[in-house]
């Protein structure tokens, strides 16, 4: 079991290390707004992590609600 | 798989990864969809999610009519409840985003109403089972009545948004700025967003199993 899994991540990130040299940029014609500024001042990092403390805040309850019902099965066997 | 720690693990790090690398990583600028592109991390990401979840209940489907153990009609209901939240939560994503990209909220593309019908189908799955109060019956013609859910998903969501007009990607004449998928976004959708969201909802849905078995287990130790 770990050895799969030990060569799935192995497999995972040879793959994510030859991702550069796959990822080519092409020029767009025409220049297109993006939020380039936005990243460039630092603001995007707020949104970032507003978002990571909402994702970990509700990890933090699933988890605590599994540990929960671990318990209840616990108990009740 | 049940109760084991290693894949909550890995669906916490692949999530983490598609928030963060999914808004600061590099996406191709594209007219009209601008920083939008992004939402493919998370409403397609749904409907990813939703299929497996399908896929898995109409399985435990099949197993509880070649044996009727009670345990795959709860692993049938429970992982289709989380494949119709998912389904749900991409049909508000997809009209939250259409609003902007496509000027409106809602404009009766071929797959937003395929979705819906498909949904529908599933919720009809719901009313069905609580119609019936005998638990054998409830979850025997609850098992039959989820092939038939399940088989509908093709016409709704796979065949027909393909043969029509569409403005969603895929279908004749399709969207010209889906043509096909950068790679730079594929390395946050495919290790990222399916395995991230995916494990989320089964996590969801495994905590769900385990409290309906343990409510079944008191239900036979009272009698």
């Amino acid at each position: 079991m770990h050895k799969k899994i030990y060569v799935f991540v192995v497999l995972v990130s040879c793959w994510l290390l030859a991702l550069p040299a796959l990822a080519q940029d092409s020029i767009p014609a025409k220049k297109v707004e993006m939020a380039d500024r936005l990243r460039a001042d630092g603001k995007i990092y707020v949104v970032i992590a507003v978002l990571v403390i909402i994702l970990s805040g509700l990890i933090l309850y699933v988890a605590r609600l599994d540990r929960k019902i671990g318990k209840i099965e616990k108990e009740i066997s | 798989m049940l109760r084991q720690k290693w894949w909550k693990i890995v669906c916490v790090a692949a999530l983490l990864y598609t928030f963060i690398a999914g808004f600061l990583g590099p996406v191709p600028a594209k007219p009209i969809l601008n920083e939008t592109i992004r939402n493919l991390y998370f409403h397609v990401a749904m409907w990813f999610s939703m299929m497996i979840f399908f896929i898995v209940s109409v399985i435990y489907s099949i197993k509880y009519l070649r044996k009727p153990n009670p345990v795959f009609d709860i692993y049938a209901l429970e992982y289709a409840k989380a494949g119709i939240v998912f389904g749900c939560l991409g049909v508000l994503t997809g009209s939250m985003w259409a609003g902007f990209a496509w000027g409106a909220f809602w404009s009766n593309d071929p797959k937003q109403l395929g979705a819906i019908i498909a949904l529908l189908i599933y919720l009809a799955y719901l009313v069905l089972r609580n119609s019936m109060t005998d638990m054998d019956k409830r979850a025997r013609i609850g098992a039959v009545y989820n092939i038939f859910a399940f088989a509908m998903l093709f016409p709704t969501i796979w065949i027909i948004p393909r043969m029509v007009e569409s403005l969603h990607p895929g279908g004749l004449g399709g969207n010209p700025a889906f043509k096909d998928l950068d790679p730079r976004m594929e390395a946050v959708f495919w290790p990222g967003a399916v395995p991230g969201w995916c494990l989320l909802g089964v996590w969801i849905t495994t905590l769900r199993i385990r409290l309906q078995l343990v409510v079944e287990k008191r239900i036979l130790s009272n009698a």
